[in-house]
Parts: C-alpha cells; sequence; structure tokens
C-alpha cells in the first residue's frame, strides 16, 4: 500500500463525489482496526512509530472524505483544479447581497438573544446546503464541469462558515 | 461487577505469559488501580483491604513523605505541608489556580502572581515541589501496591485523565508516570475508560453519553458504540470543576451561618473535612448535622438542608449542563439520540445532579456501575489489551479526540487553528511559514490551545524556536511545520525548511510544563531518596523491556515471517539471540544496544508487515473476523 496514494484509493473507493457514506465509514473501521496505535503498544519503537504515521494517515483521508464540503474540495485539488479561497471578488453581486442579509438576521437575532430564531435559522440554511451539494454531484460526477463546481464550492465555503458563525451564537447564548 | 468475560477457559494467555499491567485513576481526591486476572477485571487494595487511595502527600522534614490514608489524617494538623488535590495544579500557572487564597499553601511567587512563570510550585517541609512530584508520589504508592500483589515488576500501565485536560495538563500526568517508574501504555480519557467498562459489559451498541464529575474535573463526552468500536464523536467539559467546589460552597455557607470570622489554615481544613462529610451525608438523608470545635475554642453546630445544599451549588450542576448541549451539537445530535447517560464518579451520587442529568436527557441516568471504580476497571481493561494479553476474539478498538483546538499564534494576537477539537486522534496538520526578513535564519512559533479568536483568551501550550534556517531573502524559505497529535493527546512538533531540505532545530519551551532537564533531576533526586537500588530496579526495567521487545517481534516472526528473505530472517533471529544473552547479563547498557540492534533489524519489516495488514483489511478478510466479533454483543 502506498502511504503517498490519494484518500479514495486509500479506501478503494471509485473517485466520485457521491459516496456511500456507511462503505465509507466500514473501510475507516477496518483499516484503523488494523493500524491504530494501541495495536501496537506492545510493540518495538519503529513498528509504533510506522503505526503512528499510518493512523494519522487514515484519519486525515477519512476526514476529507467524509463531509461533502472537504470532498469537493479535494476532488477539486486532485483535478489540477485548486479552489482559491481568496478568489471572493469574483462572486456574483446577488449572492453577496443575499449573504449580508443572512448575516444582519443572524446578528439580530443575536443581539436580541432568540435562540430559537437562531434555530430557525440553522436548519433553513441547512436544507438550502444540502440542494446545493446535490448540484454539485451532478457538476463534478456528471457533468465533469469543473470550473462550475468550483464556483459552487466557493459558494458553499461562505456558507459553512455562515453555518458555524450560527451555531456559535446559539452557544454564545446558552452559556 | 463481571467485566469480559469472553474468553473461553484455556484460551487465555498462559501464566508465564501474562504481562503484569495495570490501570491507573488518578483522581483528584482519590486514587485506584486496577488489573485484569483471570479475564476479569478487579481494583487492588492495600494491606487493609482498603480500594481507594486518597490523593494526599504529607512532605516531611526529614525528607521522607507520607501518603494516602496517613497523609490525610494529618491534613488539618499540617496542612502546610499536606498537598490535596494536586491534579487541580497539574500544569497550571499561579494565577490560574481559583481560590488560591483560600488554600494553606506556600506558593512560590505568590507575592507576584502576575511576574510568576511556569507551573505552581509549593514550599514545604520537604522542599519545593511541583504538583508533578506530587502525583508522582501518589504513582508511586498504586505501583508499589500493585507490584506487591501481582508479585512482578509491571510493564506498563494506562492512566485515565479528564477528557477536557489539555496539552499541558496530559503532558504533566504523563511526566509524573516517568517519575514514579511508570512505562505508560496510554493516557486514557476518563470517560472513555468508563464507556469500554460498560459498553463491553453490557453489549451496548448505540449513542451513549459519560458524564463524569470527580473531585476536580467535570467530562462529557459522547460516543458511538458499534460491534467492538468506541468511537468519542465529541468531548466537553471543564477542567476545574467538581465535587471540592459543591465542598466549597457548604463551607461559605457555614462562614456565613456561623458568622465565622477569617480562619486559620488549621481550621479551614477542619471545616473543608466536615463540609465533605455534610454533602455525603445528603446523599441518603435530609438533614445533615455539622459540628465542629475549632481551634480558637468556638463551636460550629450548624443543620445543612438538602433544600439549602440544592439552592447554593444550582449554579455549579447548571455549569455542567452547558457543556452537555455543547458537545451533543459537536457531535451534531439531538437529546433524544442519546441511547443511555453513564454516571461517573463520586460526585454523580448528589441527587440534585442526578436530578439536572436526567431531565436534560429525558431519562434516568445509569447508575448500575460504582462511579468510583468504573474508570479503573477500564483503563485496566484497556492496559490488558495494549499490553498484548488479549485472548482469540477478544479485541475491540478506541476512536478518541482532542478536546481543544489547537492552533497558533498569527499577527495582531489572533490564533489560527491548525486541528480542530473533536479531531479523531492521532491527527496532524502541516503548515508552511516563510521568512519575512533577508538572511532569517530563525523563527518562532507560539502554539495555543482553546476556542476563542485571541492568543490572550487561549492556553499558551509552548513556544518553539526553529533554528538553522538557511540564509535567503525574504519571503523565499518555505518552512514546513508538523503538528502531531498523538494517540495519548499530546502534541509533537516538527520542522523542515522545504527548498534545501534543511531539518530545522526545535526548541520547545513549555508554558506551564516542566523542561526535561528539570525530570531528569528530579528524576536523580527521587532515586536518592527511595530506599530501594537504583540501579538494579533499572536494570530490572531494561530486562523486562527487552522481553518484551523479544516476544513482540517473535510473535510477528510467526504470523509474518514469510515476509522476509532467509537472510533477512537470519539477521534477525541472530539480534534476537543476541539480545536474548545479553538481557541475562547485569550490563542495562548493553540490554539497550542490543534492543537498538533488534529494532534496526526489523525496521522494514515492520514496514512490509503494517501494509500486509492493509491490504487485509481491503481485501475484506477482516470484515468477517468484524462480524464474529460482533456476534458478542447484540446486533443492532
Amino acid at each position: 500500500m502506498d502511504f503517498s496514494a490519494d484518500h479514495f484509493t486509500l479506501f478503494s473507493l471509485p473517485r466520485a463525489f457521491r459516496l456511500d457514506a456507511a462503505t465509507l465509514d466500514r473501510k475507516y473501521r477496518e483499516i484503523q482496526a488494523q493500524v491504530h496505535p494501541d495495536k501496537f503498544a506492545h510493540a518495538g519503537d519503529a513498528e509504533r512509530r510506522l503505526s503512528l504515521q499510518w493512523a494519522t494517515r487514515v484519519n486525515e483521508a477519512y476526514q476529507a472524505l467524509k463531509k461533502p464540503l472537504p470532498r469537493a474540495q479535494y476532488l477539486l485539488h486532485l483535478a489540477g483544479h485548486d479552489v482559491g479561497a481568496e478568489n471572493n471578488t469574483a462572486m456574483p453581486a446577488d449572492f453577496l447581497i443575499e449573504q449580508m442579509e443572512w448575516r444582519e438576521a443572524v446578528s439580530e437575532a443575536r443581539a436580541a438573544g432568540e435562540q430559537h430564531e437562531l434555530e430557525h435559522l440553522h436548519h433553513r440554511l441547512k436544507s438550502g446546503m444540502s440542494e446545493r451539494y446535490d448540484e454539485i454531484g451532478e457538476l463534478l460526477d456528471d457533468a465533469g464541469d469543473l470550473e462550475q463546481a468550483a464556483d459552487r464550492v466557493r459558494r458553499l465555503m461562505f456558507l459553512e462558515k455562515l453555518l458555524f458563525e450560527i451555531d456559535d451564537a446559539i452557544a454564545a447564548l446558552e452559556e | 461487577m463481571a467485566l469480559l468475560q469472553i474468553a473461553e477457559p484455556g484460551e487465555s494467555a498462559a501464566p508465564h505469559q501474562h504481562k503484569l499491567a495495570v490501570g491507573i485513576d488518578l483522581g483528584t481526591t482519590n486514587s485506584l488501580v486496577a488489573t485484569v486476572r483471570s479475564g476479569l477485571a478487579v481494583v487492588l487494595s492495600d494491606e487493609l483491604g482498603r480500594t481507594l487511595l486518597p490523593s494526599v502527600v504529607r512532605y516531611l522534614p526529614d525528607g521522607g513523605t507520607q501518603v494516602g490514608f496517613d497523609a490525610q489524617e494529618q491534613q488539618s494538623v499540617d496542612p502546610r505541608n499536606t498537598v490535596v488535590s494536586a491534579k487541580r495544579l497539574m500544569g497550571r500557572g499561579l494565577a490560574d489556580i481559583a481560590h488560591r487564597e483560600s488554600m494553606p499553601y506556600d506558593f512560590v511567587g505568590a507575592e507576584d502572581v502576575q511576574g510568576a512563570q511556569g507551573m505552581v510550585r509549593l514550599r514545604t517541609a520537604g522542599g519545593v515541589k511541583t504538583p508533578v512530584e506530587v502525583s508522582a508520589d501518589v504513582l508511586r504508592a498504586l505501583r508499589a501496591r500493585a507490584e506487591a500483589a501481582l508479585g512482578g515488576p509491571l510493564v506498563g500501565a494506562v492512566i485515565t485523565v479528564p477528557a477536557y485536560f489539555d496539552d499541558a495538563q496530559r503532558q504533566a500526568t504523563k511526566d509524573a508516570a516517568r517519575l514514579a517508574g511508570l512505562s505508560v501504555l496510554r493516557l486514557l480519557n476518563e470517560p472513555t475508560a468508563a464507556a469500554i467498562a460498560y459498553g463491553l459489559d453490557n453489549a451496548a451498541e448505540g449513542v451513549y453519553a459519560v458524564y463524569d464529575l470527580g473531585g476536580g474535573t467535570f467530562d462529557i463526552s459522547i460516543l458511538n458504540l458499534s460491534k467492538g468500536i468506541f468511537e468519542v464523536l465529541a468531548t466537553g467539559g471543564d477542567s476545574a470543576l467538581g465535587g471540592d467546589d459543591f465542598d466549597q460552597r457548604i463551607f461559605c455557607w457555614m462562614l456565613e451561618a456561623a458568622k465565622l470570622k477569617p480562619l486559620s489554615a488549621e481550621d479551614a481544613r477542619l471545616l473543608l473535612t466536615r463540609a465533605r462529610e455534610a454533602k455525603e451525608y445528603l446523599t441518603f438523608h435530609g438533614v445533615a448535622p455539622i459540628t465542629a470545635r475549632l481551634n480558637s475554642g468556638e463551636l460550629v453546630d450548624l443543620k445543612l438542608t438538602t433544600e439549602i445544599f440544592t439552592e447554593i451549588t444550582q449554579t455549579l450542576v447548571a455549569k455542567t449542563i452547558q457543556p452537555v448541549k455543547k458537545a451533543l451539537r459537536d457531535a451534531g445530535l439531538q437529546v433524544a439520540d442519546v441511547k443511555g447517560v453513564v454516571m461517573v464518579g463520586g460526585a454523580t451520587r448528589m441527587p440534585q445532579v442526578q436530578r439536572a442529568v436526567g431531565e436534560f436527557f429525558k431519562q434516568d441516568p445509569l447508575n448500575n456501575l460504582d462511579p468510583d471504580k468504573v474508570v479503573a476497571l477500564g483503563a485496566a481493561t484497556q492496559a490488558n489489551l495494549l499490553a498484548g494479553n488479549r485472548a482469540a476474539g477478544d479485541d475491540w478498538l478506541l476512536l478518541d479526540v482532542i478536546p481543544l483546538s489547537l492552533g497558533l499564534e498569527t499577527m495582531g494576537g489572533l490564533v489560527e487553528k491548525i486541528i480542530p477539537r473533536n479531531s479523531t486522534i492521532p491527527a496532524a496538520r502541516a503548515q508552511e511559514f516563510t521568512t519575512f526578513r533577508d538572511g532569517q535564519t530563525a523563527m518562532a512559533v507560539h502554539v495555543v490551545q482553546g476556542e476563542r479568536e485571541l492568543v490572550t483568551d487561549c492556553r499558551s501550550l509552548a513556544r518553539f524556536e526553529l533554528r538553522g534556517i538557511p540564509p535567503m531573502v525574504a519571503g523565499a524559505a518555505r518552512i514546513r511545520v508538523t503538528f502531531q497529535v498523538d494517540a495519548d493527546g499530546l502534541l509533537a512538533v516538527a520542522a523542515r525548511e522545504q527548498t534545501s531540505g534543511v531539518e530545522a532545530n526545535v526548541t520547545v519551551k513549555p508554558s506551564y510544563g516542566l523542561s526535561d532537564d528539570e525530570i531528569a533531576g528530579m528524576l536523580k533526586d527521587s532515586m536518592a531518596h527511595t530506599k530501594d537500588d537504583a540501579m538494579r530496579r533499572a536494570l530490572k526495567e531494561a530486562q523486562v523491556e527487552a522481553q518484551r521487545l523479544i516476544e513482540a517481534v517473535q510473535s510477528a516472526l510467526k504470523s509474518d515471517g514469510e515476509l522476509l528473505s532467509a537472510e533477512e530472517l537470519g539477521r534477525v533471529e541472530g539480534a534476537i539471540a543476541k539480545l536474548q544473552t545479553t538481557a541475562l547479563g547485569e550490563n542495562r547498557r548493553h540490554i539497550t544496544l542490543a534492543m537498538d540492534d533488534l529494532e534496526a533489524e526489523t525496521k522494514d519489516f515492520a514496514a512490509r508487515r503494517m501494509d500486509k495488514s492493509i491490504r487485509r483489511a481491503l481485501a475484506g478478510r477482516k470484515v468477517d473476523e468484524l462480524k464474529e466479533f460482533g456476534s458478542h454483543g447484540e446486533n443492532k
């Protein structure tokens, strides 16, 4: 097994955005059960070091494939089409305006201490994001349109950050 | 308690091959040591049959120490030299310690708290002590207990730490073990240890929460238990909240109710003891009488009711629910997803805690395990597995996480997160840096831990200095710094200049830890004080280590010998034979050298074996084995 093989190869999965989460989970656990440092606690130094490297590698790969945004970014990276995070100036005006409206709603709800409103915003955002991920799946796996896929990924980077901020606001209200 | 009755008679390792390994619950108030005997985890007791060892150490003017009950009895008489709850001080600076003024200790640097550097130190009759040395004294007592009970030197120990312990606190615990002469097989998170004990005992499957309120720390872990895999989804807590704080609230209430003037250290310790007794009494009664005769002759005579106790501790209980909510959200789960709530730690016996947890999770918490022992029993079970004593089919895997994000200081005192909280360990992340001046050959990196945006709001872990960067024009150097968190949750840093391949020299200055030199000095001191022959002990340990390595290689050869050519096999066998002969001798250095030789001869072999394991896992052979294992539990 090549240590530097890509994440999909590591788990013997087809290189695609749509993946079977249960299969990924199963393969992750099967490999981790072989390489984890707990399996080598009584072994020699060389084996312990190797085990640490492999277990780290397998965790990294799993993290990259488990969630849709890093998975899409990773697929674009493999295709030589890295998503520049600094490219936000290229976002269309309507998307940016929509973002500002969302942020306003979040900070208003936060200031007013309306936890239910924040939770409502969380769910609304989440369902909108799931549709966008379906679209990315079509662009990457069916159409092979890397340009468009990268554009959608950049938008989702905004939305994931927004979701994180909503959760942060909910946590702040609980404290 | 029945644990792990999976091994069939005759299936477990032969007695002479059984390696002596223990699990240690190094608690704030009490500590325990447990081991697996004949497939059953048991807590080891002292010669008087007591299982708990109070985590109390008294330092005497002659350099001697009292540990446990003997020290505890003296704590009101000699509070200044009797250290209790040292765990609260581990990896902490003077400014971090809450209620410092009510502690009877003589803190080094107390006159200038802001200027105090590094981990706290206490002046005692036996000299200046760090909490690491105090914990080492507790661990030494437990090691002696275990070796007496098991009849030989231990190959290693699993030591539990609160899941919410940061890197400095974990490192301090590992250093304490090193000082106590224990080989640490793993630092294991307390709630995870409890989950092992509970999960294996009850063949549990599904999402479980472990609510662990100890003497001085609070942890909440959300785990998914599935077919022999214990996967921690999220963890949270407060490493300065525990049963001690409930005592402190009663203490303050007593001062007010009895209108007491400022107390001497002795009287304060006495009333804190009475407070703890009242707390424990209220678990089974509605009213606790409190009486105490102070040194001043004054008599304290009070009655604490459950209602008052609940009222004065309401905010403490509420403080535990916040991290529970956060952990659930981090795990992406709702209360309804949680199948069971396992209660751990003596402080969970308090009825108001039980009630609050039950109300939050909308179900009765699980109390069928002894909350004082479950962590030690789980740790012993894991130690047994890690030492290589497992019987056929007796296997499980823990996937744990880091509790707090690791970050770097960037421009303007801001934190850039490099490894987010709840990342499964081991984890690593590489980051590239460049120089901003022509010819710059050194660079400083400040590593912090925490969730906040400002460096000043996070815990400072260490400052790393990278030296030996080849001189280049500004911005040309590409220094790749790798942060590696191992399976103990401990961070290590390595740096390499990418264009030249030069390995940068990393010097670590831990913010609240001990340097290697300090540890070496303490080791020397402790050996000078212990009565047993340090040299003999070191030799014995090297021999045990050598035996461990030989067995590991032999078992590897047995299962995967075909991966070696005849010539390679010959060399490995030669190195084994040489180590076997050397280990019979009395020269520790020769044993170490022979071990190094054997390690070197098996390096490639190790890589090939790892490769084979992964291929086998992917080929699906392991699937059948897992299914077989799953049948021990109830299938979903």
